[in-house]
């Protein structure tokens, strides 16, 4: 039972991960700065409930905050490079702020024990969950009760001239700029909202781990966060959370018995998904509430009638 | 309404625009002419603010817009179409329309409004461009999957969106029919009965003839002749410029 619970944890937290990618992509920008962001949640949201005692619902919040205005600050100059020099650059912020974390050491004393985080031995004790009794139970409903809310909001949004306004900048900047919509405001809009999505799967993490270490923070982590949207496909957030299934359930558990053969069976299997389905798990069709619900006939008539 | 004062546009050593000066008046639908390569989109591209002018200035009813970023050149009445057309092909055709509403009305909506859903008064007015644009039965079709003539109709409908003021037209009648040349030029008229003032980028001979009020030819960046079209018809320059080179590719293809 808890094996599930936990794995069901995990899905929580990867799929808000990468829905803090999804939404930078929606703009047409592939940040690898997600990672970054997340690590700024764990850390800022495990020093507030470990050493001052906050409750975890204003920890989790004043992370995710601080994570979005970061991910503003770095989206104004980040996002006036392009494609690829923005990988690079978005990369370099992840690496700075893994990098940060490898160097804090900044403890205090709480009931007789020194805790916060050790620099490279990374930050122990983040034990607010078994503190208070959560139960694993308990853990799993509040993480998931969380993604739902993110991804109701992102759907809201989808659906929303803001969403149309995202998709449009990302299909094309120059037309996008010419019917008056300001690229600025809109990319670095969409990565502040990502930096929060980011910032809460961080912050989630940390507790239920209960040890974070800037290792974990590193350029894989950035490339499952941008990797899950890619491979769910942007026509819908649904898309994001069914790659976190199909990666987490499908290629890392139910492949465990292979051994170490696993890792090089989980790169083809991608190349292999993505060659199938080309626009990503659910495929390409404007976002619509239960589109992928929906009757086929429905679709297969707007299909004729082109 | 537009005033070009000596504008120049180099792309290192080559000179795109150079030192092109004129004024399009209020009400007017203005011809923009020349041969390939001769500095037309580049000028549409500096009137909209894709590119840093080079020197001189642009002026919209009196104002200097030269440094003004593009999308605030859209709030400010400017709007555009593309010679290569270029729509949200991920985008219905309704939604293209509904995010390009942000003319200087739309803007002055609260945030949520503006954000979330638009207003009624901005819905109605989409139902009217698809009406004027014939789209009405398309709405709901990604606007990749329409047909090419449906396509620059609804990318006409897209920059009258935002109800401009001014309007360039980067070569509307580019790989269309004789019937559809007809009713671009019924529509292009329609717009100025709407008020609009036209900047018009044309190949097609007949079509600027028939319609504009006054013409401007650019040959290698530079405006050679400006004039009405009876009197550009008949300037010798432009004949050898463009209007010889095009009279000849007309018989090389009928023969």
């Amino acid at each position: 039972m808890d094996f599930y619970l936990g794995l069901l944890q995990i899905i929580g937290v990867h799929t808000l991960l990468g829905l803090s990618a999804y939404i930078v992509l929606l703009t047409g920008q592939v940040s690898m700065a997600q990672a970054g962001f997340f690590a700024i949640g764990a850390y800022v949201a495990g020093m507030c409930t470990v050493m001052f005692g906050f409750h975890i619902l204003p920890a989790i919040l004043l992370a995710s905050l601080l994570a979005s205005l970061v991910a503003c600050a770095v989206g104004f100059p980040a996002l006036r490079v392009k494609g690829l020099m923005l990988v690079v650059a978005t990369l370099a912020f992840g690496e700075i702020v893994r990098l940060f974390f490898f160097n804090v050491h900044w403890q205090v004393e709480r009931n007789g024990a020194m805790v916060g985080p050790e620099g490279p031995e990374g930050f122990r004790r983040i034990r607010y969950f078994p503190e208070n009794g959560w139960t694993s139970i308990d853990i799993t409903a509040f993480i998931w009760v969380i993604v739902i809310l993110v991804m109701l909001a992102l759907w809201w949004m989808d659906r929303s001239r803001a969403g149309a306004v995202l998709r449009a900048v990302g299909h094309d900047e120059t037309a996008a700029q010419s019917v008056g919509i300001n690229l600025t405001a809109v990319k670095v809009s969409a990565m502040t909202a990502g930096g929060f999505i980011a910032g809460l799967g961080g912050s989630i993490y940390a507790h239920t781990t209960t040890h974070v270490e800037h290792l974990i923070f590193s350029v894989v982590l950035a490339t499952f966060a941008i990797a899950y949207p890619i491979l769910g496909g942007l026509s819908h957030v649904m898309g994001t959370l069914l790659a976190v299934v199909f990666v987490q359930v499908f290629l890392v558990e139910v492949l465990r018995f292979m051994g170490d053969w696993r890792n090089m069976l989980f790169g083809a299997l991608i190349v292999l998904v993505m060659n199938l389905r080309p626009h990503g798990l659910l495929g390409e069709q404007p976002a619509r509430m239960f589109d992928f619900l929906r009757s086929r006939s429905r679709r297969e008539e707007t299909h004729a009638a082109t | 309404m537009l005033q070009l004062d000596r504008l120049s546009k180099h792309f290192g050593g080559v000179r795109a625009v150079d030192e092109v000066s004129l004024t399009v008046e209020r009400g007017q639908i203005f011809g923009l002419i020349g041969p390939n390569g001769s500095g037309k989109s580049t000028t549409v591209n500096l009137v909209c603010g894709l590119f840093p002018v080079t020197s001189g200035r642009v002026l919209f009813d009196g104002e200097d817009i030269t440094e003004l970023p593009t999308h605030r050149r859209l709030a400010g009445g400017i709007a555009r179409t593309f010679q290569n057309i270029r729509l949200f092909e991920n985008l219905t055709v309704w939604q293209n329309l509904w995010v390009a509403q942000n003319g200087a009305e739309d803007r002055q909506q609260g945030f949520l409004k503006r954000w979330y859903s638009g207003n009624r008064q901005g819905r109605a007015e989409i139902e009217e461009l698809l009406e004027f644009s014939r789209l009405h039965d398309k709405r709901d079709l990604l606007a990749g999957n329409l047909a090419f003539g449906e396509q620059r109709r609804l990318e006409m409908a897209r920059a009258l969106a935002a109800k401009p003021s001014f309007l360039l037209l980067d070569e509307p009648a580019a790989g269309m029919s004789q019937e559809e040349l007809k009713q671009l030029s019924e529509r292009i008229r329609a717009l100025r009965e709407r008020g609009a003032t036209v900047l018009l980028v044309e190949h097609v001979m007949d079509l600027v003839m028939d319609i504009t009020d006054r013409i401007a030819v650019l040959n290698f960046g530079r405006k050679i002749a400006e004039g009405t079209p009876e009197e550009i018809q008949a300037n010798e320059d432009v004949r050898k410029a463009y209007l010889g080179g095009a009279a000849e590719q007309e018989e090389a293809a009928s023969a």
